[in-house]
């Protein structure tokens, strides 16, 4: 079959149980495409064909064997955030240009024990720190959708990679939007679970306290399979979530009438373009239609949340950071005179710009004289924000609001001003602030530009959100449009 | 809110990153953009609120003490950039004349 690749996973998973395929041709397909068009979108930074074959045949031998697993043979993509055994895992830096992972996270051995076949590790921006992934040292993605656009950040490949039909869905992760934001800009459905809902050992950290693995998918009911088959409790993540993983397939099914949608004032008091406010608006008349019931909500401290943001994701990169050195593993400046031009000229010369800002930026606010007005400051606000969102869910399942402010925008539009991209996350931070899951879906486009409409629930409710994003797939065919690229 | 150069020179010491001086006028423009952006926060009195550093309010799990990775040194050198008899190498830390 030549086109694969539009199927859904369910469709697949039918398809290979019946034998009217196997993984090999499955497999061998998507291997053939990313040939073809990956050279178009840049989004991976190692395709592993070798190990991807090797790993279809073992799952077309359990399905002769009757002892398929879940996602068996099921052809996915993981971002290079992801340490995988044996393989580069670059986090799509120098400074980790030649890493050759000594283990597997999580995340990864999750995927592999569900029968998951690997085809290769996406690229990202440097050390997950961007909005558009041109922050990239192995360059920037372009839009599957449009030429010379970004795919959104920082899991621009994942996003790009899903969207251009190069695998059936990607890993990612999400620190202030690096799940949500690209799904929206290329046209794809993005869950950013519960804090803790998914082991972060084995994914290289960025800002601890914020950062959350998660799924880029076509539909909500590819992301429910992908969902279920990463999350869990692991003993090896001292904040990983103790608490039972529902069947997130199972449960997409179950009706959403009556579930109520609170939309923020403040969001909607911005200045939008009118199509995104089109959009926004078409899609909460069908929640409507559907049985939802929509109410305004008062978020009064939201707009604290990118100044926040910026302090406390800052500070805890520069502490995560510090362990690049030049001494143990990755990159190494040449001939140091002594131990601290070892540090400092590996760190110049192995990390870009925006990495660097973000370390300068964190070191000042965690140095002494500056920790209460600016570390402090932000935690406490931070508090303010979560409470607001606890305040809201007592009236409330949902908050809905635009993913991003606008569509996909050119490659270096917005790389001479730091600031401008950050206002790429201001919908989607106060999620992680709060730890709280979030979803974001296609819900219209704009010059052949895709939008995405996003879902935020209270903690451990990514089923309800699945469930509302499915509902929506069911009566929009968004989700179902491809981009031109071959 | 304004850095000096001596700001700028003490943070990116603290942080043990090189930088050229050429690039302290744009570097400075940009880091003051952004503590621009954050010096919002000082609108709001926050002065009775605790402090959120977690999203999750969980105590630390504990586990017993027991070791539970076997030694694998080789196998996690393998991306050393220097290494000697099984140690990492470094620049000389000590003179040997003092």
């Amino acid at each position: 079959m030549e086109e694969f690749y539009k199927l859904s996973i369910k469709e697949k998973l039918k398809g290979l149980k019946e034998s009217a395929f196997s993984s090999l041709e499955l497999t061998e397909s998507y291997l053939q495409r990313i040939k073809k068009v990956d050279k178009k979108i840049n989004s991976f930074i190692t395709v592993l064909e070798d190990k991807a074959i090797e790993s279809a045949r073992e799952s077309d031998k359990r399905y002769k064997e009757g002892s398929a697993l879940p996602l068996d043979g099921i052809p996915i993509a993981h971002k290079d955030i992801f340490c995988t055994e044996g393989i580069l895992t670059t986090c799509g830096s120098k400074m980790l240009s030649n890493f050759v992972s000594p283990y597997s996270s999580t995340v990864v051995k999750n995927f592999s024990a569900n029968g998951s076949v690997i085809l290769g590790k996406t690229n990202m921006d440097e050390f997950a720190m961007g909005s558009s992934n041109e922050t990239s040292y192995f360059g920037a993605v372009n839009n599957p959708w449009k030429r010379n656009y970004v795919p959104g950040g920082s899991s621009g490949g994942s996003a790009a990679c899903v969207s251009a039909g190069l695998a059936s869905g990607a890993t990612a992760t999400d620190t202030g939007g690096s799940i949500r934001q690209p799904a929206a800009l290329c046209g794809l459905t993005g869950i950013k679970p519960t804090y803790g809902r998914v082991s972060r050992y084995g994914m290289i950290a960025f800002a601890s306290s914020l950062d959350q693995g998660g799924v880029l998918t076509k539909s909500a009911e590819d992301a429910a399979y992908m969902l279920k088959a990463m999350s869990g409790h692991d003993p090896r993540d001292s904040t990983s979530l103790n608490v039972d993983v529902p069947d997130f397939v199972d449960e997409i099914n179950e009706d959403i009438k009556g579930l109520r949608i609170g939309l923020p004032k403040q969001f909607f008091s911005m200045n939008l373009p009118n199509y995104v406010e089109k959009s926004i608006d078409e899609s909460i008349k069908i929640f409507e239609k559907l049985g939802a019931q929509v109410e305004d909500v008062d978020l009064p401290h939201i707009d604290l949340s990118l100044p926040i943001y910026y302090v406390i994701a800052p500070a805890e990169c520069s502490a995560n950071l510090s362990r690049y050195d030049g001494v143990k593993f990755g990159y190494r400046c040449e001939d140091p005179n002594n131990l601290d031009d070892l540090y400092m000229r590996t760190r110049e010369e192995g990390f870009g710009a925006e990495v660097k800002r973000r370390i300068l930026i964190g070191t000042y606010a965690l140095s002494a004289g500056y920790y209460d007005a600016y570390y402090l400051k932000a935690q406490k606000c931070r508090r303010l924000v979560a409470d607001d969102f606890s305040k809201a869910f007592k009236s409330v399942d949902f908050i809905l609001s635009p993913t991003a402010p606008d569509t996909s925008f050119s490659l270096g539009d917005k790389t001479s001003d730091p600031v401008e991209m950050y206002k790429q996350d201001i919908f989607t931070i106060p999620a992680n602030l709060a730890g709280l899951p979030g979803i974001s879906f296609p819900c219209g486009e704009h010059q052949g530009l895709p939008l995405g409409v996003q879902l935020v629930a209270d903690n451990l409710n990514e089923s309800k959100l699945l469930r509302m994003a499915h509902y929506f797939q069911l009566n929009t065919d968004w989700h179902e449009a491809w981009p031109e690229i071959e | 809110m304004t850095l000096k150069n001596k700001d700028l020179e003490q943070i990116a010491y603290l942080a043990r990153i090189n930088i050229n001086k050429k690039s302290f006028p744009s570097l400075k423009k940009e880091l003051e953009s952004i503590l621009e952006l954050v010096a919002k926060m000082d609108s709001v009195n926050t002065e009775s609120v605790v402090p959120m550093s977690h999203p999750l309010d969980i105590s630390q799990p504990l586990r017993k003490d027991e070791v539970t990775e076997k030694d694998d040194r080789k196998n996690l050198q393998k991306n050393a950039p220097l290494k000697k008899a099984g140690l990492f190498m470094v620049p000389k830390v000590i003179d040997e004349d003092a």
